[in-house]
């Protein structure tokens, strides 16, 4: 029994590592714009289906391929802001934006349908399959390189808004955005790079997710509903709660798993009405700093 | 320094609402926009008197996006092929077969609406069934309200059969094999082996599905009958956040037999890839469905891991039947590939067809309730899985179960249990893991 619920903590460590890096592009554009990204789930499995597509096709490497999907991605990122988001303004906007990113999560879903069709596939790269042995137990090198991925995701992430002059007008533009125009930032600029980021990160998540799992264009769906409740969990737009709470929530799921298999995924939407109760703000999140 | 950021979090609780129901409202959404489309097929049949004839209208709801989407697709190109067919041919008695598919999304709320839509407002001659056991079980109740036929494929489930509608006007008629009994042909060759060959221990690990579930617990209880030891065997949710866990807990056990109760190619997927980084290969995998999705399953594990893999099934491409094989040719004629690559969902909704299509010529026409009594009496109908012949409750008890395995480092899906029926191969065990 001490080998079952050591296997699934370490299953729970590593798949909540893949967890967290196809979160984190969510909590970063909720944490600065407001936006509740529901394509977020739609634009991992795009990320996958690039790198599927660069791999199949043209024979790169995933990690090789990661130079050109997260630019490719980037540009994707703010192109669907200056076309969906950018003229959505007033108090509705938090809510609309759930619409329209929900609108252009049917887009791409539409457009990953035509040109990949409905049946599923996976990335079965050799740098992907390959396992270690470890404490007795075999670990796939992929969860291994998406666990550190999320961790230096989250590091770099914190650097950029942190160490960095486009962090600091990231933040004057969260904070007050009439204020950081007039001290002269382009809050539309850094809202778009912002966006842009956010999906660009999510092109590592989407690969580490197309290796460890088939998928078509619709297997987004199944991804946004825990996506949300991970960055909710962990405090919305905290990048190292996010990282967090998707360990914390996976391993709980895979834990119960030995016992319950059935209850598993209750138990992952109970945790986080259970947390709620007792911390409203999730594990990491403050106070709101706009509510006044 | 802040290990987070101070960002707006006054509604989390509301948002945790989102996170609860975005499902839902994923697929509501995307079933509210249930697309239309029709098929009808230009004919090159001449133009005869039947050129002014009115159409027969044929309505299904299919998965074409959701969880179920390849095999929604892929049994809208069943039912695509078949009503091309008719119509080539000049139509049945001269009518010419119009189709209507809604897009369901893999909702069961969503495929009653469709056959409301498809019954009370487009008012088809004929319903055709939806994928999945999960779905024909309430699109068959609005047509039992309506006193429609509802010939489905996809739709095996004891439970389908069961329903209150179903047991007072026994109007739901499945041209596929009966699920409950399918696995048995393995139970059967296992119970055939000499006992120091036979294996000692199994697990079932079985999604939470009206299909999948009952012919697994009824294989569990057959071994254990014959001394096979069951290490594991529990029910999971469809959609985990992982199938890892599970996996590895059946690999843990290390056990001789897998029989997984699978309802798609992901499932099955995930399995087979844990056990590969677990270095297990199990002697025999089954799984309840998945492996019989042709190229779609290949391309999800790999064509090298797929060896060994097994099925249950009532066809398979290489079946040996000429409706069959005419079938399978002109299928890779229209969308390519090989005959291995052909879904088992093409030839499931082809078969709905060709049961609905003799009917409407031997009660001449398609009033339903003709229909209904005629499926009912006794007759013997072709398709191209073989012969139908209804129960009182719709199943198709002229129906045999067969196995299928995957050989040939993927390459061939060929038959392989009950030993000695015809097309029959030898069994491979399964062999070591290895991607292509």
């Amino acid at each position: 029994m001490a080998r079952e619920i050591s296997q699934a903590i370490v299953d729970g460590i590593l798949i909540g590592g893949v967890y967290a890096l196809m979160a984190a592009g969510l909590t970063l554009i909720f944490g600065v714009l407001d936006i509740i990204n529901i394509a977020q789930g739609v634009l991992v499995i795009l990320g996958a289906y690039l790198s599927y597509s660069l791999f199949t096709k043209a024979h790169i490497d995933v990690f090789v391929g990661l130079l050109i999907t997260v630019p490719a991605m980037f540009i994707i990122g703010v192109v669907i802001h200056w076309a969906f988001i950018r003229r959505l303004r007033g108090t509705e906007r938090t809510s609309m934006t759930l619409l329209v990113t929900y609108a252009v999560a049917l887009i791409i879903e539409g457009i990953l349908y035509k040109v990949y069709g409905a049946n599923f596939v996976q990335i079965n790269a050799p740098s992907t399959n390959q396992t270690v042995h470890v404490f007795g137990f075999y670990i796939e090198y992929i969860y291994i390189y998406g666990f550190i991925m999320a961790v230096a995701l989250v590091v770099a992430l914190y650097a950029l808004l942190y160490r960095t002059r486009f962090g600091r007008s990231v933040r004057a533009t969260m904070q007050d955005e009439t204020a950081a125009r007039l001290v002269g930032i382009d809050v539309n600029r850094v809202a778009a790079l912002t966006f842009g980021i956010g999906v660009a990160v999510t092109a590592a998540g989407g690969m580490v997710y197309g290796a460890t799992n088939s998928f078509n264009a619709n297997s987004g769906y199944d991804l946004i509903s825990r996506l949300l409740a991970i960055i909710i969990l962990g405090g919305m737009g905290s990048l190292g709660g996010a990282l967090g709470a998707a360990v914390f929530m996976i391993t709980l799921e895979s834990v119960v798993t030995i016992w319950y298999p059935t209850w598993a995924v209750a138990v992952f939407y109970a945790a986080l009405v259970l947390v709620l109760v007792f911390r409203p703000n999730g594990f990491f999140g403050q106070k709101a700093v706009r509510a006044q | 320094m802040r290990a987070s950021l101070p960002w707006f979090s006054r509604n989390a609780i509301a948002l945790s609402a989102v996170a609860l129901s975005v499902g839902v409202l994923a697929a509501c959404s995307s079933s509210g926009s249930s697309s239309s489309s029709s098929s009808s097929p230009s004919s090159s049949a001449s133009a005869t008197s039947s050129a002014n004839a009115t159409p027969i209208t044929i309505g299904a709801s299919l998965s074409l996006t959701g969880d179920f989407s390849a095999d929604g697709q892929a049994f809208q190109k069943g039912y695509q092929l078949w009503a091309k067919d008719v119509n080539a041919a000049g139509g049945i008695d001269g009518r010419q077969v119009k189709l209507t598919f809604l897009n369901d999304a893999s909702s069961p709320n969503q495929v009653v609406t469709n056959y409301q839509t498809l019954i009370n407002t487009d008012h088809v001659n004929l319903t055709f069934g939806p994928f999945s056991s999960l779905l024909t079980g309430p699109a068959s109740a609005v047509a039992a309200r309506s006193g429609y036929a509802f010939i489905e494929g996809a739709g095996g489930a004891p439970s389908v059969f069961q329903t209150p509608q179903n047991q007072a006007d026994h109007m739901v008629f499945d041209v596929s094999l009966p699920v409950a009994d399918e696995i048995m042909p393995f139970v059967n060759y296992i119970a055939s082996l000499p006992a120091s060959e036979r294996p000692k221990t199994a697990a079932y690990p079985m999604a939470d599905d009206p299909f999948a579930d009952p012919p697994v617990q009824l294989a569990e209880q057959k071994l254990s009958a014959l001394g096979v030891k069951t290490v594991y065997s529990n029910v999971f949710p469809a959609e985990p956040s992982s199938y890892t866990p599970q996996a590895d807990n059946v690999a843990g056990k290390n056990p001789d037999v897998v029989i997984l109760g699978s309802t798609d190619v992901p499932t099955v997927a995930a399995f087979m890839k844990a056990f590969e980084t677990n270095h297990y290969t199990p002697k025999w995998f089954v799984a309840a469905s998945g492996p019989d999705q042709g190229s779609a399953f290949i391309s999800a594990v790999g064509a090298g891991n797929a060896d060994g893999i097994m099925v249950p099934n009532g066809w398979y491409p290489g079946y040996n039947n000429a409706a069959s094989q005419k079938m399978v040719s002109e299928y890779i004629a229209q969308y390519g590939g090989s005959a291995s690559g052909v879904n088992a969902d093409v030839a499931e909704a082809y078969a709905v067809g060709q049961v609905a299509q003799q009917a409407i010529t031997a009660t001449g026409g398609t009033d339903n309730a003709k229909i209904i009594a005629y499926l009912h009496s006794g007759v013997t109908l072709n398709s191209v899985q073989g012969p139908v012949k209804f129960d009182s409750l719709g199943e198709n008890g002229a129906s045999a179960a067969f196995m299928f395995q995957w050989q040939g480092k993927g390459s061939k899906f060929v038959q392989v249990l009950p030993q000695g029926a015809s097309g029959t191969i030898a069994i491979i065990k399964k062999s070591p893991w290895g991607s292509s």
